[in-house]
C-alpha cells in the first residue's frame, strides 16, 4: 500500500490538535523532519509539527515560502474553498457543526421530520410488499 | 444655617495627591470670594447668633439600672437583591424544568418576582404547568423565545403565591370525622381567570410558531448518546 498524499509545497492540510483546530492550511515549507512552515489567508504563518496536520487530497501551485497576497491568489485560483466544500470530508465536517450548534427546538424539529420520513418510506415499503406478494 | 445652594458645590481646590490640595489657604480665600462676603458687609465676615434651642423635657431618673452591661448588637441596614438573572433568561425565554412536579417540562419565562424566583406559566392549556414560582437554579435556559408584549404581569408578586391562613378549629371529637372529609382545596375562581388571562395571548403568539405548541407539550429527556455539556440549548 503506496502512500497516496506527499507532504509538499502547496499540500494542503487540516489542522487537527491546538489552537487552530479544524482550520485548512497551506504547507508552504519543511523545516525539519518533523516540522513545517504552514499558512493560511487567517492566520500567522508559522511552524507547526506534522503530527497536528492531516493531510487532505488538495494541493494548489505556489512556490516556496509564497508572500501572502500570491499565497490568497493561489487559493482562489484553485478554489480551494469549493473542492473543500464538496469533497465527502468536507461536507461531512460541516454537518457535523450543523448538528452541534442545534438549539433544543431544533432537535425537536429534527425528531418531527426524521419521524415523517420513516412513516413515508414505511409507507412505499408497505405499497410495494403489496404489490410483490399479490 | 446659611442659604443652601441648589446643589452641592464640589470642592474647588482639588487634591494633587491625597491630604495635599492644589491651592493655598490664600487662594482659596479668594476663590471662595470670602473677600466680597466681607465687603458686603463693612470689613466684616457676618455672624449668625445660634438659634435658640427648644427646651427639651426633664429627664425623670429611672428606676432600674441592670447589674451587667448588655451588648447591643451591630446595626444591619442591608437590603438585599433579588437574585442576579442569568444573561441568557429574559422575558419570553423557553425554560427546562429540572426538578419538581413538573420536571422535563418545558414552559415559557414571565418575569423575575421581588424574592428572586422566576414565574413562569405552561401555558396551562399546552402542558398542564400553571402559574407557578421556579428558582433560577433548576432551570435549563434554552435560546427559543416566545413574543410575551401582550401580557400585563402587573399583579403577580410573591405576596400572590402565599398559602392561605387556615383558620384553628377546636379539637372535638366529632370535628375528627368533618375534618377527613373536606381534604381536597378547591383553586379558587379568581387564580383560573388570572391563568386565562395571561395564556389566552401567549397561546396566539404561540400558535404563529409552527411545531411550537408540540414542542411546548413535550417533556425533554436525555437520550442515549446526548452530553449535556455538549449540547447547545
Amino acid at each position: 500500500m503506496p502512500f497516496k498524499r506527499y507532504v509538499e509545497i502547496g499540500r494542503v492540510a487540516l489542522v487537527n490538535y491546538g489552537k487552530d483546530y479544524g482550520k485548512l492550511v497551506v504547507i508552504v515549507d519543511v523545516v525539519d523532519q518533523n516540522r513545517a512552515l504552514v499558512d493560511a489567508p487567517d492566520m500567522v504563518r508559522g511552524q507547526m509539527n506534522f503530527k497536528r496536520l492531516t493531510l487532505t487530497d488538495i494541493t494548489i501551485d505556489i512556490p516556496r515560502v509564497p508572500k501572502k497576497k500570491t499565497l490568497i491568489e493561489a487559493m482562489e485560483k484553485d478554489d480551494v474553498k469549493t473542492k473543500w466544500e464538496n469533497s465527502s470530508w468536507g461536507r461531512k465536517l460541516i454537518v457535523q457543526k450543523r448538528r452541534a450548534s442545534l438549539n433544543d427546538f431544533d432537535r425537536f424539529k429534527l425528531m418531527l421530520a426524521k419521524i415523517k420520513r420513516a412513516g413515508v418510506v414505511r409507507q412505499e415499503l408497505a405499497k410495494l410488499k403489496k404489490e410483490n406478494s399479490s | 444655617m446659611a442659604a443652601k445652594r441648589k446643589t452641592p458645590v464640589k470642592s474647588r481646590n482639588p487634591d494633587l495627591i491625597r491630604g495635599v490640595g492644589k491651592y493655598s489657604r490664600s487662594k482659596m480665600y479668594h476663590k471662595r470670594g470670602l473677600w466680597a462676603i466681607k465687603a458686603k458687609h463693612g470689613g466684616v465676615f457676618p455672624r449668625h447668633d445660634p438659634q435658640p434651642k427648644a427646651p427639651s423635657a426633664a429627664e425623670k431618673p429611672s428606676k432600674f439600672y441592670p447589674a451587667d452591661d448588655v451588648k447591643k448588637p451591630l446595626l444591619n441596614k442591608r437590603k438585599p437583591k433579588p437574585t442576579k438573572l442569568r444573561a441568557s433568561i429574559t422575558p419570553g425565554t423557553v425554560l427546562i424544568l429540572l426538578a419538581g412536579r413538573f420536571m422535563g417540562k418545558r414552559v415559557v419565562f414571565l418575569k423575575q418576582l421581588p424574592s428572586g424566583l422566576l414565574l413562569v406559566t405552561g401555558p396551562f392549556k399546552i402542558n398542564g404547568v400553571p402559574l407557578r414560582r421556579v428558582n433560577q437554579s433548576y432551570v435549563i435556559a434554552t435560546s427559543t423565545k416566545v413574543d410575551i408584549s401582550g401580557v400585563n404581569l402587573e399583579k403577580f408578586d410573591d405576596k400572590y403565591f402565599a398559602k392561605e391562613v387556615e383558620k384553628k378549629k377546636k379539637k372535638g371529637e366529632g370535628e375528627f370525622f368533618e375534618a377527613e372529609k373536606e381534604d381536597k382545596k378547591k383553586l379558587p375562581e379568581d387564580k383560573k381567570e388570572d391563568q386565562k388571562a395571561v395564556d389566552t395571548s401567549l397561546i396566539k403568539s404561540i400558535e404563529g410558531v409552527p411545531d411550537l405548541k408540540a414542542y411546548l407539550a413535550a417533556r425533554f429527556s436525555l437520550k442515549s448518546g446526548m452530553k449535556p455539556h455538549e449540547l447547545a440549548f
